[in-house]
């Protein structure tokens, strides 16, 4: 065996030992992505059901019984009846109810027919999510309850409130098919940067790297050795995450697994360059994961795509989220999820990301040398 | 003989010229300034000089770490800036704190290092055996390395950088906070190396005593080389500037305090009865000082340098000296009424960490205007029961009275009443030196105006004025340890307890902290310390040397060093005593 070879072999064996005995290691590569997962899976749930609604008739009449009877339908809301519009206001603003319904007196099939819905709809909007989903699902249950009257009377309703939602690649709008993809993001992130970033600064901090550059290893050697260890625990973490999305919380994998597996080397390639960076900058545990967590981790919580929907925001928000390779990730994770290989979406995906890990481990490699300075 | 011939082949270290800073614009820090030094082959080669001096940052150089600013250097015949790689197949470096890997077992590290190096696999076997034989570890191969103790975590550190066979070995501090025995067993190997495998051996120290058994020495202060030599050609440089000085009417303490506060006097220390000095360069002799200091009664008699010596007169004529910053020793607390009563009363004394006994029924008792040492190897027990006399660790068992206070009902009021100044000075890096101190006043609940009087006081005896505004991390390692001092001292405790307060300081900043510990316990304040310098156990009344949690030995230096003399060895030092009585009592064991 060359001397490159088994030098290159006892670091790996080295880095393996030291994964297997730090409690850290293994809390951050396999606990916390596991705890995440079901939280996701299980505890956070950004589907909004039996919203709490507050139902303020004016003249009760067959017709306003049967609209608010098909909102008790509704598995998203939760009507509550009101006096008056006064009693509904002040329980809106107590917070008992997230919006108001107010059906006018003229809430009559003649009134309907006349083209100006005879109702309002008062949303709280301090939470703007939760209000942006009411909406929509008050428009979907109108449109419902119009074309059901419009059939079972015989009398079309000539209105032009014609809403037609429809929810695509997520048609039950289970927020757990997206959200525990989603957690594979976090967990390469935690793996590649933060991970990484925390083992070389400590090589740093004890003094071993000092001794190990007093040998004859060479830069690259020890760049690739951190770089091999870490992407096979990070790939494992994705897999195992693959399996318990599938299997335990029955999301779709509509596209190709190799697809999967493409993007994801790619990503933790990039996340592996970011904490190669960042701990060849800052030798101290503390500040190489502190830089970790405000560079890496937060972006691919908030900035991605994977919780708060990118379109949504600000543009110069929007702009800025194209600097992290998280955002990519999870489109590219949506996509092969839950619609399947859409080529369109994706190349460009995995071009954005194989440009980010060249780049991050460039540069990583061009900072490290083989001195102490 | 034998080194003499080995000697003059070529050198395997030379450096021309060269100078290295760190840091940019104004915050440039020169670590070396146009150094030139050569190391012969088959020596050990001693590298020392205070904090700063700029040491670890020439072995850096020379192993390929770092590249000088300037100049050449050339190891074993390669350009170490230019052929780093090959350099370091031939190579042993040990880093400070030894660049082992703590989560890994013993012969994990060795196989590691030995891959790395590049050690042919079919003789490693029997190396390693050899190796792990010499260095005592042979028995521990399969235990986590950071569960070792300091000396071994040393010697296995040493262990990896000799398996893939050097021909140089560089070692940064290796006897940093490791006990002395530790110390010397780590010396016996690297003896063996140079003189059974012709090792070149190149190895820095804080330690003078370890320096002067390297057959060359190198001084470096401030980034410049001092001085290279024959550490005993070296010491006849101090010839006839040392005296020992005694008194009929003044016992040593006293005499000490005068002594070292004469202006023509660069360095004093107790010895035995008397005191050891060290005169300035320009040669008054020593009878005229002591007319000048009006100490009367005063014999003396001239006595051999020793490389101390001549390492303090180098520093001290390179501008290093103490300088005027000499201890005032005005107005400190004064409990001199006290003198004699028992303040420190510890009786079966014991304390447990699970089923681990760490001190086991100790007892002993030390009286106000003492100076009582606390010494003994790595684990043997000493912090835990500086903690424990602290207040701030409860006993499992038996009596500690502290200021007439018992810890066991009334820990806090005992605290109020003594100052604790902790191994790593517990300042407040970021806060400023005044910050600091009020911080400490008002925690010691002073009132307002006395926390002015006492930051005042503080900051003239200490002569702290000047840095008043700096950021306590920013000050000299000398200048700090001055501060936690300060600090412990505004409530005017009357006791002192200080845990290794000179490690890793010049030796003129400890020399000031012993004036000040003895002009305090001639004031009538009880002083407990530890230490890992043990001819500071020469400035102690009495001193205890504990072992596995056990008391060894107990009373004043001559009494601990009294067993020990022999017709070979009739002034045993107290480290040659300290190590005998630990190698005795782990043999009876």
């Amino acid at each position: 065996m060359s001397p490159r070879v088994s030098r290159f072999l006892a670091l790996w064996r080295k880095e393996w030992i030291q994964i297997r005995r730090d409690p850290a290691s293994i809390g951050i590569g396999v606990l916390l992505p596991a705890i995440l997962l079901l939280v996701f899976g299980y505890g956070i749930s950004l589907d909004a059901q039996r919203l709490p609604i507050g139902v303020v008739v004016e003249k009760p009449n067959p017709l306003t019984a049967s609209f608010t009877g098909g909102l008790e339908q509704s598995r998203y809301f939760s009507p509550h009846p009101y006096g008056s519009i006064g009693e509904g206001e002040d329980a809106l603003r107590r917070r008992k109810v997230d919006a108001i319904l107010w059906l006018w007196g003229d809430f009559t099939r003649r009134g309907l027919r006349e083209g100006n819905a005879p109702l309002s709809l008062i949303v709280n909007g301090v939470d703007a999510n939760t209000a942006r989903l009411l909406e929509g699902y008050f428009q979907g249950v109108w449109g419902q309850w119009l074309e059901w009257e419009a059939k079972t009377s015989g009398q079309p309703i000539l209105t032009p409130v014609d809403v037609e939602g429809r929810i695509w690649f997520n048609p039950a709008l289970e927020s757990r098919h997206y959200l525990a993809p989603g957690v594979i993001v976090i967990n390469m992130t935690l793996v590649g940067a933060l991970l990484t970033a925390l083992v070389i600064a400590r090589e740093w901090e004890r003094g071993t790297m000092e001794a190990l550059l007093s040998t004859p290893v060479s830069v690259a050697e020890i760049l690739w050795s951190k770089i091999g260890p870490y992407f096979v625990l990070g790939m494992g973490g994705m897999a195992a995450c693959v399996v318990i999305t599938v299997g335990l919380f029955g999301a779709p994998l509509v596209g190709s697994p190799w697809v999967l597996f493409l993007a994801a080397s790619l990503f933790l390639l990039s996340s592996l360059g970011m904490g190669l960076l960042i701990s060849t900058a800052f030798r101290s545990t503390f500040l190489a994961s502190m830089v970790a967590v405000v560079s890496t981790f937060l972006p691919a919580f908030i900035l991605s795509g994977f919780i708060f929907d990118i379109g949504s925001m600000p543009g110069p928000i929007r702009a800025f989220t194209y600097l992290f390779a998280a955002r990519y990730f999870v489109s590219l994770l949506q996509t092969v999820f839950l619609a399947g290989d859409v080529w369109s979406v994706l190349l460009p995906n995995l071009a954005a990301l194989a440009l980010m890990a060249a780049f991050f481990l460039g540069i990583a490699w061009r900072m490290s040398r083989r001195s102490l300075e | 003989m034998n080194a003499a011939g080995r000697s003059s082949g070529l050198p395997c270290v030379s450096v021309e010229g060269i100078s290295k800073s760190f840091g940019t614009g104004e915050k440039v820090v020169s670590a070396l300034d146009r150094v030139s030094i050569e190391i012969a082959s088959g020596q050990i080669t001693g590298l020392v000089g205070p904090d700063g001096a700029g040491k670890t940052t020439l072995l850096r150089i020379v192993t390929g770490l770092l590249r000088p600013d300037e100049g050449r250097v050339t190891v074993l015949g390669l350009d170490a800036t230019r052929q780093p790689q090959e350099l370091a197949a031939q190579l042993g470096y040990m880093p400070q704190r030894f660049g082992l890997y703590e989560d890994l077992t013993v012969s994990e590290n060795l196989d590691l290092y030995a891959d790395l190096q590049g050690a042919p696999k079919p003789d490693r076997a029997a190396r390693f055996a050899e190796l792990l034989h010499m260095a005592g570890l042979a028995p521990f191969t399969d235990r986590l390395a950071g569960n070792l103790s300091g000396g071994m975590k040393q010697k296995l550190g040493l262990v990896c950088t000799l398996v893939g066979n050097p021909r140089l070995l560089l070692l940064d501090e290796p006897t940093v906070g490791v006990d002395p025995l530790s110390r010397r067993e780590l010396w016996a190997i690297l003896f063996r190396l140079r003189d059974e495998k012709g090792l070149s051996i190149f190895v820095s120290t804080s330690y003078l005593e370890e320096a002067e058994r390297c057959q060359q020495v190198i001084l470096l202060s401030k980034g410049k080389l001092l001085s290279v030599g024959d550490p005993a050609d070296i010491a006849t440089r101090a010839a006839g500037r040392t005296f020992l000085v005694w008194s009929d009417s003044l016992s040593p303490r006293p005499l000490h305090s005068g002594l070292a506060r004469l202006p023509g006097i660069l360095s004093a220390s107790i010895e035995g009865k008397g005191v050891r000095v060290l005169v300035k360069a320009e040669g008054r002799p020593i009878a005229e000082l002591l007319a000048e200091g009006r100490l009367t009664g005063c014999h003396q008699e001239p006595v051999s340098p020793r490389f101390s010596d001549a390492f303090l007169a180098s520093l001290g004529e390179a501008g290093e000296g103490r300088g005027e910053a000499k201890a005032q020793g005005a107005a400190t607390v004064d409990k001199s009424d006290r003198i004699g009563e028992d303040r420190i009363v510890v009786q079966d004394l014991s304390r447990f960490f699970g089923r681990f006994e760490a001190v086991k029924k100790i007892g002993f008792r030390v009286r106000a205007g003492e100076v009582f040492g606390l010494l003994g190897p790595n684990g043997a027990g000493k912090s835990t029961t500086f903690r424990m006399l602290c207040g701030l660790l409860p006993p499992s068992s038996g009596l500690a009275r502290v200021a007439g206070v018992d810890l066991r009902t009334g820990a806090p009021s005992a605290r109020a009443r003594i100052g604790y100044v902790a191994q790593k000075f517990s300042l407040y890096g970021a806060l400023t030196v005044r910050q600091n101190m009020r911080f400490f006043a008002r925690a010691y609940g002073l009132s307002p105006q006395r926390q002015r009087e006492r930051i005042e006081w503080a900051e003239t005896e200490f002569q702290l004025d000047s840095y008043r505004n700096a950021n306590a991390e920013s000050l000299p390692l000398g200048f700090q340890q001055r501060l936690a001092l300060a600090c412990a001292l505004l409530h005017e405790p009357e006791i002192l307890f200080l845990d290794e307060p000179t490690s890793g300081m010049d030796p003129f900043a400890r020399e000031e902290l012993w004036l000040r510990i003895g002009e305090m316990a001639q004031r009538g304040v009880t002083v407990l310390v530890t230490t890992h310098h043990l001819e500071e156990a020469e400035f102690c009344d009495r001193l205890i040397i504990i072992s596995e949690g056990r008391i060894l030995a107990e009373g004043s230096p001559d009494q601990i060093k009294e067993p020990f003399r022999s017709e070979e060895m009739p002034e045993p030092s107290m480290e040659e005593s300290f190590v005998r009585l630990i190698e005795r009592s782990r043999g009876e064991r």
